[in-house]
């Protein structure tokens, strides 16, 4: 099938306006946020209705061309990266707030409404969406779902996948689904669980249910150092073991406090080795009885110095640095790559230590800034794209972190997605009957292959090769962990 | 304790033979969905807490294990299963209650059993062992199967090993009850619940609303203020047993309905006699109106019914699906068991 064939029908049967095919008009959609994977796609189709949508997934669906959905582009693992003979379809005009409802708390949005915007139409109810990811700024809900998209108060209010209601889905065949329901559950199997972290894989999203959840009354961060990173680990596994569960719980390593200080006045201590900042909030009452609480932790477990935040610009304060430190990477590194492997708590010490070592022996520094609280971490890995060799051996290091997750029993992605970035590492965590159970669902939605193929979920091909270059002289990776 | 390969082989040869199997865990919620023939797979010795540090708020057990001894664990340690699982009998466990997803009174303001699943291990139809999701908070790595499984009444897998987040138990706990309508009670719980307060149980039946408020005793009692009506005696067991189904309204019900609708939705007009939970998310009704009557009702209300108790067993008891997502339920049902030996009919006539 030549491009022109389907350019031509695409062009045929949609205003011209939705229809991008110049290579100057794709070069804005050749990556997302995972800049270092670029592809010019054959074309972009824009629609602005369901029924563009439609005519434009009956086309590619007759021509057998992949198709590969896009929001914001904003993500982190390659997931909306182009196909050379695929289309990308761009659900930016998409972007209604449909409706908010208060008494019911949900509000319908359409996929290409940015995750603030909820918020934002929200907060007039006293209501808003509780998934925050650091892009949400920009991010569309539609990229949230599709990559179950987490953020810094995961840890007690949750992923995407516990934030949404139901979604609106056309198939690849043009079948409409409705999955989950404006109930808190369905009759059925749970397929809104399934589509959520999906990838585009699946279906592409029309509309989505979103639950809102109170504002709360009250917040209060908590911002301590600690001479050692261990110590800081213990402190966070004290805090939980006491009976909180902080809205946020994130540590910064030295190399990372430093790095944020040089690109910001943070008065962060810069001589500490780690820093927590620990984000109560809800009801004001319990808010002031944890901060108590998470301060005389923090005191036990040995900090070295302790500030409350007092009102809200203090609030914001504390958390600028933490939210500035990728940009602060970027002033410190010509490039740099950032992981997002979740392991147990448990392990955190002896994976930070193989991280350093692994740092070492690769002569690529790693700054570590990361979801304590839930385990996910988030290791930067400073290189420079322009020395010869540097990206191939930065993603080797990335690879040998994401494996060490796997094997202390934590997974290769927290909440960036697998996309291309990590396609290689799935085959450590998944053996041949997942994947190919992997694959049957797929075809169960999408028989012949042509939403986002190549990425999420690794061929067994794939994997034979990967585990063949993999495996030198028969020798597992870290042969010193004990494997479960 | 049961053996992993052994139960692997026993799929496998039914698959292999053809049999339909009825996977047997307690025989505690045996009542629930369609009726099975099949030659039972008894599951419930594989069983035992495999890992638990209460710090890690996870728990990794075996689904043979029974919920008393899996909540005695956590309860030990100051911990709980937020999603407050029915046991409906002793004999209860981790994998029937996950098959079966069922969710207690505190479902609306901390999560369902699903939210609570982090990942399995299972059989599948063709006795392969799968290993989805995992251990840890946050995933998102292959496809959300382990979310999936929950709640689909064994059709599409064995249940082995279930990962659960656990979270602390609250320091206090206090019941208020008010008098009013069911059309009150809905209003003041949906406005509750859009406020910041510690709600954590919201129940109405024969005029009188029992609101359940969990947190630190600050708040629990600022909240109590807040809300008023009378407080409770804290011997009182109202909520246990609401989730057991002991109060009067369900031990005299003879065909019990649940629907599920939008939570604030207006009293659906229906005969029968009506407990209202959830905040009005959940709704129980003693009737003997027709299905049809009571489904379409509750779709009208955007929710959907389901045959809970009584009534015939090998009649549809979840609300029929649109033909495109039975066909996809169908589709997917083929993935795990292609030779539809799991369970089969016990969600659905088709599959």
């Amino acid at each position: 099938m030549s491009d022109k064939t389907i350019i031509s029908r695409l062009r045929g049967q949609l205003p011209a306006e939705c229809v991008l095919f110049d290579p100057e008009d794709l070069r804005p959609y050749e990556c997302d946020a995972l800049s270092a994977y670029r592809q010019l796609p054959m074309a972009v189709v824009i629609p602005a209705t369901e029924q563009q949508l439609r005519t434009t997934l009956a086309l590619c669906t007759e021509h057998r061309v992949p198709v590969v959905a896009r929001g914001s582009g904003t993500g982190l693992s390659g997931g909306a990266m182009p196909l050379a003979d695929g289309v990308i379809l761009s659900l930016a005009k998409f972007n209604r707030i449909i409706a908010i409802d208060r008494d019911n708390r949900v509000a319908r949005v359409q996929p290409g409404v940015t995750n603030l915007a909820i918020s934002r139409a929200a907060e007039p109810y006293g209501l808003y969406y509780a998934p925050d990811p650091s892009s949400q700024i920009a991010c569309s809900i539609g990229g949230n779902v599709a990559e179950n998209a987490g953020g810094v108060h995961c840890l007690k209010y949750g992923l995407t996948t516990h934030n949404i209601q139901s979604l609106e889905l056309l198939t690849i065949d043009g079948e409409q689904l409705t999955l989950g329901s404006q109930a808190l559950d369905a009759p059925g199997f749970d397929l809104l669980a399934l589509l959520t972290g999906s990838e585009g894989l699946l279906g592409v999203i029309t509309e989505i249910t979103v639950k809102l959840l109170p504002c709360p009354q009250a917040a209060q961060v908590v911002l301590a150092a600690f001479d050692s990173v261990d110590a800081a680990g213990a402190a966070v596994t004290a805090t939980i073991a006491s009976g909180i569960i902080p809205a946020g719980l994130e540590l910064l390593d030295n190399p990372a406090i430093r790095a944020v200080d040089k690109f910001m006045s943070t008065g962060y201590p810069t001589d500490a080795a780690a820093i927590l900042l620990c984000e109560l909030d809800g009801d004001a009452d319990d808010v002031v009885a944890q901060v108590e609480q998470v301060s005389s932790v923090f005191h036990e477990a040995g900090c070295s110095s302790l500030q409350v935040s007092h009102n809200e610009a203090e609030r914001m304060r504390f958390w600028a640095g933490r939210k500035a430190a990728f940009p602060a990477m970027g002033r410190l590194s010509p490039d740099y790559y950032c992981m997002d492997g979740t392991i147990p708590r448990k392990h955190l010490a002896q994976v930070l230590n193989e991280i350093e070592r692994l740092s070492q022996e690769y002569n690529l520094p790693i700054c570590n800034v990361f979801h304590a609280g839930d385990g996910n971490l988030h290791p930067l890995i400073l290189y420079d794209a322009n020395k010869p060799g540097e990206l191939e051996r930065t993603e080797e290091l990335g690879g040998k972190i994401l494996e060490l997750c796997v094997a202390v029993g934590g997974t290769i992605t927290g909440e960036h997605g697998v996309g291309l970035e990590k396609i290689n590492q799935m085959c450590v965590q998944f053996n041949n009957a997942e994947l190919q159970q992997f694959h049957a669902v797929k075809a169960a939605f999408d028989p012949h292959g042509l939403l986002n193929p190549g990425k999420a979920i690794p061929t067994l091909h794939r994997c034979a090769e990967f585990g063949a270059m993999h495996v030198h002289h028969g020798q597992l990776p870290h042969p010193e962990l004990e494997r479960f | 304790m049961q053996d992993v390969q052994t139960l692997s082989e026993q799929v496998r040869e039914a698959a292999a033979s053809g049999t339909a199997l009825a996977i047997q865990g307690g025989n505690s919620k045996a009542f629930y969905g369609r009726a099975v023939n099949g030659s039972p797979l008894p599951v419930a010795q594989y069983s035992g807490i495999i890992d638990y540090t209460p710090s890690e708020l996870v728990v990794s057990a075996r689904a043979g294990t029974t919920l008393s001894e899996l909540e005695n664990t956590l309860a030990a340690e100051g911990q709980m299963l937020a999603f407050e699982p029915p046991r409906f009998a002793a004999s209860a466990t981790l994998g029937g209650t996950i098959a079966c997803g069922l969710s207690g009174p505190r479902r609306p303001y901390a999560g369902a059993a699903r939210d609570f699943v982090l990942g399995v291990n299972c059989i599948n139809g063709r006795g392969e062992q799968l290993r989805l999701g995992g251990q840890v908070m946050k995933n998102v790595a292959g496809y959300d199967l382990s979310r999936t499984l929950t709640g689909s009444l064994g059709t599409l897998a064995v249940l082995l090993d279930v990962h659960l987040k656990v979270l602390p138990k609250p320091q206090q706990e206090i019941t208020l009850y008010q008098d009013c309508s069911a059309d009150e009670a809905i209003q003041r719980c949906n406005r509750w619940a859009g406020q910041a307060l510690p709600l954590s149980g919201a129940s109405h039946d024969e005029n009188q609303l029992m609101i359940r408020l969990s947190g630190s005793a600050r708040s629990v009692s600022a909240a109590a203020r807040t809300l008023g009506g009378e407080q409770l005696d804290e011997s009182n067991t109202f909520w246990q047993q609401l989730r057991e189904q002991q109060l009067a309204f369900f031990t005299s019900a003879s065909t019990l309905w649940r629907l599920s609708v939008p939570p604030a939705s207006a009293p659906l007009d229906l005969d029968g006699h009506w407990l209202l939970d959830w905040g009005g998310a959940q709704r129980w009704l003693a009737s003997d109106l027709p299905a049809r009557d009571i489904r379409l009702a509750a779709a009208a209300a955007g929710g959907h019914a389901t045959l809970f108790r009584g009534g015939e067993r090998d009649s549809e008891i979840f609300h029929p699906l649109p033909p495109a997502l039975l066909a996809l339920h169908q589709r997917i049902k083929q993935t795990f068991d292609p030779a539809g030996i799991l369970n089969p009919g016990r969600l659905y006539r088709e599959f």
